[in-house]
């Protein structure tokens, strides 16, 4: 079997702590929780650090509190079966908790937590490979080599944002909360990413998503679909993200996310003005959906054709938009 | 042995009953010991360095680095090993380590044994080859092109074609020439892997002279001669052991480079030598699907008999030899096993090309050209207006008869199978709809191949029962992979001992103790080794009653086996009266197919059976006609099992099949890129999860072979064959396109379903089939019983 490389583990007992020890070692540590993404990619070679830190055990990232003002702080390391599991969360994020419920199977939901799904590793066919495999191949720009091999031209590595959490966050105008050796600062989901695969995210190294803040629904209803190879287990190969301010049947406003159709997700709420000040209509939904998925560049680096990512994207938005509209 | 006509009627207390498996308990509290759970002390631990490069000459492999690593006890490379094998005689064509020229991206090199897996791991990487790369061979139209540099392999040809061949019986040209219709097609089968849940393991020791081998190999007698002829050993100082299996499907069934690897270390090191498989590199030793394109074109009359049949295949064999040959002949054998095909004529062509090598994987090079079949008989019928289920049955086979290629057929189920499915789905009563199709499909599969696969005379099978103080232990070479064969043989002397199946100790697939089975491949196991336990607990029985009747002066007729008992003894007691007078009690038993059954002509080895298998299938799903995406509702599945040994292991074997039938047919996918496996793990290749998997009605056929054991046949591979082409049948019911090929994937059924958007045909496919260069065809000479003779 695959074994695991030789490192370090610390247990910090505190943010702070772990806050420390992440600026004493730099590039060298990484955190860990559920582990679900990092242990494979460690060995596999994809991840070498030679400290890991576990953040897991610490109970002021464990809770999920009502913030007073009809919002929610989740800590970092609460996990996805407990997200899926709140029936408070469920009436008022739809959209999140449905992602959240998408990912992966049961077993690793009950492991892997909601910061660690908002901060998992970009995927794609040339990276999530075998140490030998990948030397075999010539190694990419990802890990120990020079180019993408996906996209030899590109500049940036093309790996496949693979969050589902991330795009229904981000619908629903959520923040996180950063803690580094300099102290905290709150950041809109959107910002957390970037266009680049290999640095896709724009948090600093010693820096620990400590918390996802998610403001009040007021009239907001979201949902969430999610394209994939098999109806369990797998990553996203297309997903979408609604949220929908309504009055009464009148589309108030419109947020649209997509995911896992380049390096970051994607916010495409500038399609969907053409529903605003009307009920949801079929026809425009189509013209809205058609264009919200006009930005998605879907590569040859997961499974199934781009062609018919691409073409998902579409299906995606439309179904997504239409579920928040039927949420109650 | 001579066979016994099997009375439909019997009065069975254990066969055909739906109990829990012998080895049920074991595996349940987690005892069994799978070959990865095997731990001798001071076992050393082995990894294989694989080459990175698909088709390169090895220069030179320089391992001083690795040997000079603290832990590291040995490292060998390909001359320590100098002598090929390979599982066909004809095809004796791998090195356990390469040292002349690496074939595809996997093939090992040198192998290290070291005191953990770590340290093996790390020495790997230490070794230095110095490789020169030679042009890469991906697919079946580059291998049939003359090499720019030079073929795989230096031998067969030409180029790198592997095996070529071409057959016809009966007068083809003149069916065509009758035919009211004639229609072709094209067709392409991906290949796919069998992806058992264990991955392959073995552990080897050699202390005296003596080597033994545990390992997860379907075939312990195969391996057994592999070994002998690799270390140039006596049979006799060679014993191999078949673990118990987390699942083979064909994949455990080629004697492997990791196994010669630990007993050449183990001789090396004196030490126990281990090596487990990770899961990428099982995706490297392969043996799985061949990919296949096909043509097929046929003629039938205006009432829709089938009067000739030209069938042509091409295979993408990988890197090796392997069972390739019997592949090859395998895509066009069963053809006539379903339908009365009155001329015939096939041409097969298998090329080498640097990917992992393919071999058989359940149903054995027969699925691909089942699929093709089906599906054009779909097409014939919709061309010529009439219903698929008619225009099959009006070519069906009849019970015991003998096809245009040789093949006798025996018990047939096929009336009664596609009956049940047809009325238990009500498909002809299916409201059309947009999205929403049923398919149905019928195939025919082998109980045990006729021949083996080396030439000899020996018996196929060979079982031993004795007992001693009342205990009953049955020794047979048969390898329980999972299938349940140890359950069969217990349940058959259980039936004739008048015991319980679990009052049977089992000792299997060890060719140390047990007499020879020739393993778990072509489905052979329940009628080869259940019809040799059968002899000898019919000879174990007849001692033990003769002794009591002889004890109560009574006829051996009348005493009364069963419950425990014989006669008015128990079965302790009667045990121990027959052993007080005849001292240690053994009793044998044997089972040699009939020669009969196939025919005589070169390449007629592949094919004969001593009964086949009927399966049909009705596959009900909804596709999205925007997205190509398939949902699955129902799969309704009979089977003609002959008689069922144990009703709930058959049915397991059979919703095994229609699980991986319809994994095949809709996600898997063994696919290269540059070179290399585009995905080798389990997340990545794409198989049904439980999620996927629709509800499923089995129902089972009895129709009580003579020569099968109590009337069976098999159940591990046929079940199989029908899923795949109803699926793709369905597919087209409900949105009107074709996909000729599988896996049939959305993106797939989006192309075919554009294509008839814009005009097309609403087709997805290969477009033509390769020009090749067949030799002359060799015309078969109708059966002459007189004739035949293995």
């Amino acid at each position: 079997m695959l074994r695991l490389p030789r490192f370090s583990y610390l247990r910090p007992e505190s943010v702070a702590e772990a806050a420390q020890i992440l600026s004493e070692y730099g590039p060298r540590a990484t955190v860990v929780a559920g582990g679900t993404d990092l242990l494979p990619k460690m060995k596999r070679g994809q991840i070498e650090p030679e400290v890991v830190v576990g953040i897991g055990h610490l109970p002021e990232l464990r809770q999920i509190r009502a913030t007073g003002d009809g919002g929610f702080e989740i800590g970092a390391c609460v996990t996805l079966t407990e997200v899926v599991a709140s029936s408070e969360l469920q009436a008022a994020y739809r959209g999140y908790t449905r992602a959240a419920a998408l990912v992966s199977s049961p077993a690793l939901r009950n492991s892997g937590t909601i910061g660690g799904n908002l901060c998992v590793d970009t995927r794609c066919n040339y990276y999530d490979e075998s140490y030998e495999w990948r030397k075999a191949l010539g190694f990419c720009m990802k890990k120990d080599g020079n180019i993408c091999r996906v996209a030899p031209a590109s500049a940036t590595c093309r790996a496949i944002a693979s969050s589902d959490t991330a795009p229904a966050a981000i619908s629903m105008n959520a923040t996180v909360l950063l803690v580094g050796p300099k102290g905290e600062r709150e950041v809109p989901v959107e910002s957390l990413y970037q266009d680049d695969g290999q640095f896709y995210l724009t948090k600093a190294a010693d820096e620990i998503l400590v918390s996802l803040k998610m403001p009040s629904p007021g009239a907001w209803r979201s949902s969430y679909v999610k394209v994939r190879n098999r109806g369990t287990i797998d990553f996203p190969l297309v997903g979408a993200a609604a949220a929908l301010k309504m009055n009464g049947s009148v589309v108030e406003d419109c947020r649209i996310v997509i995911t896992a159709v380049g390096p970051q997700p994607l916010d495409v709420s500038q399609a969907a003005r053409p529903l605003l000040g009307r009920p949801i209509d079929d026809a425009i939904l189509e013209e809205v959906a058609t264009e919200a998925a006009k930005p998605a560049r879907p590569l040859d680096n997961a499974d199934i054709s781009y062609v018919w990512r691409k073409r998902m994207t579409r299906r995606a938005i439309e179904q997504a938009i239409k579920e928040a509209a039927e949420v109650a | 042995m001579t066979t016994v006509a099997n009375d439909p009627n019997a009065d069975l207390r254990v066969i055909g009953k739906s109990l829990p498996r012998v080895d049920a308990a074991g595996k349940l509290i987690g005892l069994t010991a799978y070959a990865d759970d095997i731990e001798l002390p001071g076992t050393l631990y082995c990894k294989l360095l694989r080459s990175h490069l698909p088709h390169a000459r090895v220069l030179s492999v320089d391992t001083s680095a690795a040997s000079a690593i603290k832990g590291v006890i040995a490292v060998i490379t390909g001359e320590d090993i100098p002598i090929k094998y390979g599982i066909m005689p004809t095809s004796q064509d791998e090195h356990a380590l390469e040292y002349e020229k690496v074939r595809f991206v996997g093939d090992p090199v040198a192998a290290v044994a070291a005191v953990d897996e770590e340290t093996a791991l790390a020495a790997c990487r230490a070794i230095v080859v110095e490789y020169e790369p030679l042009e890469t061979v991906e697919s079946i139209e580059h291998a049939l092109l003359p090499p720019s540099d030079e073929p795989i392999h230096d031998y067969a040809g030409p180029g790198n074609v592997h095996r070529i061949g071409a057959l016809e019986f009966g007068e083809v040209d003149e069916g065509f020439a009758n035919s009211s219709f004639i229609r072709e097609d094209v067709f392409f089968y991906e290949g796919n892997t069998h992806l058992p849940m264990e991955q392959h393991s073995a552990t080897a020791t050699f202390v005296g002279d003596q080597l033994t081998l545990w390992s997860s190999t379907q075939d312990p007698h195969y391996v057994h001669r592999a070994l002998a002829r690799v270390f140039d050993m006596p049979m006799g100082h060679i014993r191999v052991v078949a673990a118990p299996h987390g699942g083979g499907f064909g994949g455990k069934a080629d004697p492997f480079s990791h196994e010669m690897a630990v007993c050449k270390l183990a001789m090396v090191t004196g030490r126990p030598v281990k090596c487990t498989l990770t899961r990428e590199e099982v995706f490297y030793v392969h043996r799985g699907r061949h990919p296949v394109l096909m043509w097929v074109r046929t003629g039938v009359s205006q009432d829709g008999k089938i009067l000739a049949m030209h069938f042509r295949t091409a295979l993408d064999g990988g890197a090796y030899g392997s069972y390739g040959p019997a592949s090859m002949l395998y895509t066009g054998a069963l053809q006539t096993t379903t339908y009365n095909i009155p001329a015939y004529r096939f041409e097969g062509v298998r090329v080498f090309t640097n990917k992992a090598p393919c071999g058989p994987k359940r149903g054995h090079g027969t699925p691909q050209p089942r699929f093709a079949l089906e599906l054009h008989m779909d097409k014939i019928a919709e061309a010529i207006g009439l219903d698929p289920v008619e225009l099959r049955r009006r070519n069906y086979v009849k019970p015991y008869t003998r096809t245009i290629n040789h093949l006798r057929i025996t018990s047939c189920g096929i009336e009664e199978v596609t009956d049940l499915v047809v009325e238990a789905s009500r498909y002809h009563e299916r409201k059309k709809r947009l999205g929403h199709g049923m398919g149905f499909a019928v195939s025919s599969y082998m109980s045990g191949a006729g021949l083996p696969i080396y030439w000899n005379k020996l018996p196929h099978s060979e079982c031993i029962i004795q007992v001693n103080r009342g205990g009953v232990t049955l020794y047979c070479g048969a390898t329980d992979i999972g299938q349940g064969s140890d359950t069969v043989l217990a349940t058959v002397a259980a039936e004739e001992l008048g015991l319980w199946p679990t009052d049977i100790r089992i000792v299997s697939g060890d060719t140390g103790l047990t007499p020879v089975d020739l393993g778990s491949y072509s489905s052979r196991v329940t009628f080869m080794a259940g019809n040799a336990a059968l002899q000898a607990a019919r000879e174990m029985r007849e001692i033990l009653v003769s002794a009591v009747a002889e004890k109560m002066e009574c006829s051996p007729k009348d005493v009364m086996v069963g419950d425990g008992k014989i006669g008015e003894l128990s079965f302790e007691e009667a045990a121990n009266l027959a052993q007080e007078r005849h001292g240690v009690l053994t009793a044998r038993g044997s089972y040699t197919p009939p020669r009969e059954i196939g025919g005589k002509y070169k390449a007629a080895g592949v094919g004969p059976s001593p009964a086949y298998s009927y399966s049909a299938a009705v596959v009900d799903l909804d596709a999205d006609p925007y997205s190509g995406e398939i949902q699955l509702n129902k799969v309704w599945i009979a089977h003609d099992i002959g008689r069922s040994i144990n009703e709930l292991a058959v049915k397991g074997q059979v919703e095994g099949g229609v699980y991986m039938g319809l994994s095949e047919a809709m996600m898997e996918g063994q696919l290269y890129r540059h070179g290399l496996h585009k995905q080798p793990s389990m997340l990545d290749y794409k198989s049904f999860t439980f999620f996927e998997m629709p509800e499923v009605e089995t129902f089972l056929v009895e129709t009580v072979d003579l020569e099968g054991p109590y009337g069976a046949k098999e159940a591990g591979q046929g079940p199989l064959l029908p899923v795949i082409p109803a699926v793709v049948s369905a597919v087209h019911d409900a949105l009107g396109v074709w996909v000729d090929e599988v896996p049939i994937t959305p993106d797939k059924v989006m192309r075919a379903l554009d294509a008839k958007a814009k005009g097309r045909e609403g087709r997805y496919g290969p477009k033509s089939f390769p020009q090749i260069s067949y030799p002359p065809i060799v015309k078969v000479p109708p059966f002459d019983a007189s004739s035949t003779a293995f």
